[in-house]
């Protein structure tokens, strides 16, 4: 095949990536764009197959038929709780791939001049970083790593130090063209992906998420840059943007800035004790009292938080609000930017329990909403329906953007206990008059109400 | 390719990413993370290179490049599909009211 004809198609592929991302626009046909971005894809790799410098297919296909295998089972068997560590894990792969297509390019042709060399640095130090980090955030999300922020004494300055070395080391390498130099920039880059991950806490986890997948974009666009592919770089820049538009939109739904979010090892574990708060009195309602509640109100807002999720509560949550509809209350999710573990991942769990999308609003579509809402329905949410970061200057989430549950007439907060969300604060909503606390597990509650409402 | 050429290719694809990606809605943004992941695996055609082209050390990263992208591109492609299925069909409870 010849070069210009390669080019055309490789352009061709990386058109249908454009087309197929433009397509994510509107649910009804993301599906047709996936599938546009697969094509493109498979056009890339069969031109790649067909261009001279191929003379042996043994390894190519050996990898094909392992990565498509645990690929295919990996995206098969998946819980859709699952979904950030897989993505996590895919974004690990990924950016290792990059990685080592550059080193191989720097041990077969050497450094000749100084853009291969910044390239070739830039992409292993991106792509391993990405690799490692990857899988501790993997880590952290699978529960194999305690979620907390983990940091040592000094942290800082070591890292630091680390990623000066990282920089000295590509100059050596560049410089002399040694080898050694190159294997000690890969150790030191994946020392570096973990020591950056470790301290990020659990709450933390759609940002860094996020931020991996633009990384794992850019290693790509700069693995183009070492082997001359301007697909590479069109596609690792789609995707180095995509990563940080997302990485963008989550920081400031948190109200952090991302360099906060890296640096300042904030939040707790998913279990953080409570510590000496959680003491003010509260109306407890039982099963009955919110059923009845909830069935005689003309309008009902469910507020789901991630507590919804690890009790895979989804479905219940579905069948509760079909037998409210069925009694003719309206019925709607709001749904808070970072409500789940991933950007958009609460939507995710709803639309697998059924719940049609046109039911569900996000925070800027829903808001203005509640003063005219009856009942606001929060289960397992507890920061983002946090009204002092609203009114309380001194609250540490002051200026967060939260959803108003407590403007509507009456909240029913379900919740395990009156312990702490992630930020580790107290939250005022619980003691309102307006406010119903049902201390269950989320999944039985739901079930419980599911069960009562038709009945009261 | 000169340097200059490819930094100018980057820098608009990233603006046409940024255009692109900035429309679309929060209810999608899981699949758009995963399906954007999956083009990330791109680096696959430069895996095949480095795979074909023989020799021990090039052969071994290569086997492991290409095994790599392939998971990131075959794993990323299908998941992406399995969510967006969900979201497409819009399903079987006329009785429930939207939007309201």
């Amino acid at each position: 095949m010849s070069d210009a004809a390669s080019t055309l198609l490789y352009l061709a592929a990386a058109t249908l990536f454009i087309l197929g991302l433009k397509r994510l626009s509107s649910p009804l046909t993301a599906r047709s764009g996936n599938l546009m971005g697969a094509v493109g894809m498979l056009i890339a790799i069969v031109v790649t197959l067909l261009r001279s410098g191929i003379v042996d297919y043994t390894l190519i296909v050996a990898g094909f038929l392992v990565g498509g295998t645990a690929g295919t089972i990996l995206a098969r068997r998946v819980a859709m709780t699952g979904i950030p560590q897989l993505v996590a894990a895919f974004n690990g792969f990924g950016g290792a791939a990059s990685g080592m297509v550059a080193a191989a390019e720097f041990l077969a042709n050497g450094s000749s001049t100084a853009e291969t060399a910044v390239t070739v640095t830039l992409s292993c130090a991106l792509g391993i970083a990405t690799f490692t980090g990857s899988f501790v955030a993997f880590g952290k999300l699978q529960g194999l790593i305690p979620g907390r922020p983990l940091l040592f004494k000094g942290q800082m300055v070591f890292d630091s130090a680390l990623a000066a070395a990282v920089v000295g080391s590509g100059i050596w390498m560049a410089s002399s063209g040694n080898r050694g130099a190159l294997w000690l920039l890969i150790a030191l880059a994946a020392l570096l992906g973990v020591t950056r991950t470790l301290p990020i806490g659990g709450a933390d986890m759609p940002v860094i998420v996020a931020f991996l997948n633009s990384m794992s974009g850019l290693a790509a666009a700069s693995t183009g840059f070492v082997i001359g592919s301007e697909a590479l770089i069109i596609s690792g820049a789609l995707v180095g943007a995509s990563g940080l538009v997302l990485t963008a939109i989550m920081s400031k739904a948190m109200n952090r800035s991302l360099a906060n979010v890296l640096f300042a090892a904030f939040g707790g574990d998913d279990e953080s004790p409570p510590e000496g708060i959680g003491s003010g009195p509260v109306r407890r309602a039982t099963v009955d009292d919110a059923a009845v509640t909830l069935a005689y109100a003309r309008s009902v807002i469910v507020v789901p938080g991630y507590g919804l999720a690890v009790s895979q509560a989804q479905y219940s949550a579905r069948d509760l609000t079909d037998r409210l509809a069925a009694r003719g209350v309206e019925v709607r999710y709001a749904i808070h930017p970072v409500a789940g573990r991933m950007p958009g991942h609460m939507n995710v769990l709803l639309a697998e329990a059924d719940v049609s999308y046109e039911q569900l609003l996000d925070l800027d579509e829903i808001n203005d909403d509640f003063p005219r809402t009856d009942v606001a329905l929060v289960v397992g949410a507890n920061d983002v329906v946090n009204p002092s970061a609203r009114d309380d200057p001194s609250s540490p989430i002051f200026g967060m953007p939260i959803l108003d549950v407590d403007l509507a007439t009456t909240v029913i907060v379900v919740k395990r206990s009156l312990s702490p969300g992630f930020a580790g604060i107290d939250n005022p909503l619980f003691y309102r008059e307006t406010t119903l606390m049902m201390f269950s597990d989320a999944k039985a509650a739901l079930e419980d109400l599911a069960r009562a409402v038709p009945t009261v | 390719m000169t340097l200059a050429i490819g930094i100018t290719v980057f820098v608009l694809a990233a603006f046409v990413g940024f255009e692109v990606i900035t429309k679309v809605p929060p209810q999608l943004h899981t699949p758009l993370m995963s399906g954007s992941n999956a083009i990330s695996g791109i680096t696959l055609v430069g895996a095949l290179l480095v795979a074909g082209r023989g020799g021990l050390v090039a052969g071994i990263l290569g086997f492991l490049a290409v095994t790599f992208a392939t998971i990131n591109v075959v794993g990323g492609f299908l998941v992406t599909d399995r969510m967006l299925e969900m979201f497409g069909s819009r399903r079987r409870h006329p009785s429930r009211r939207g939007k309201g």
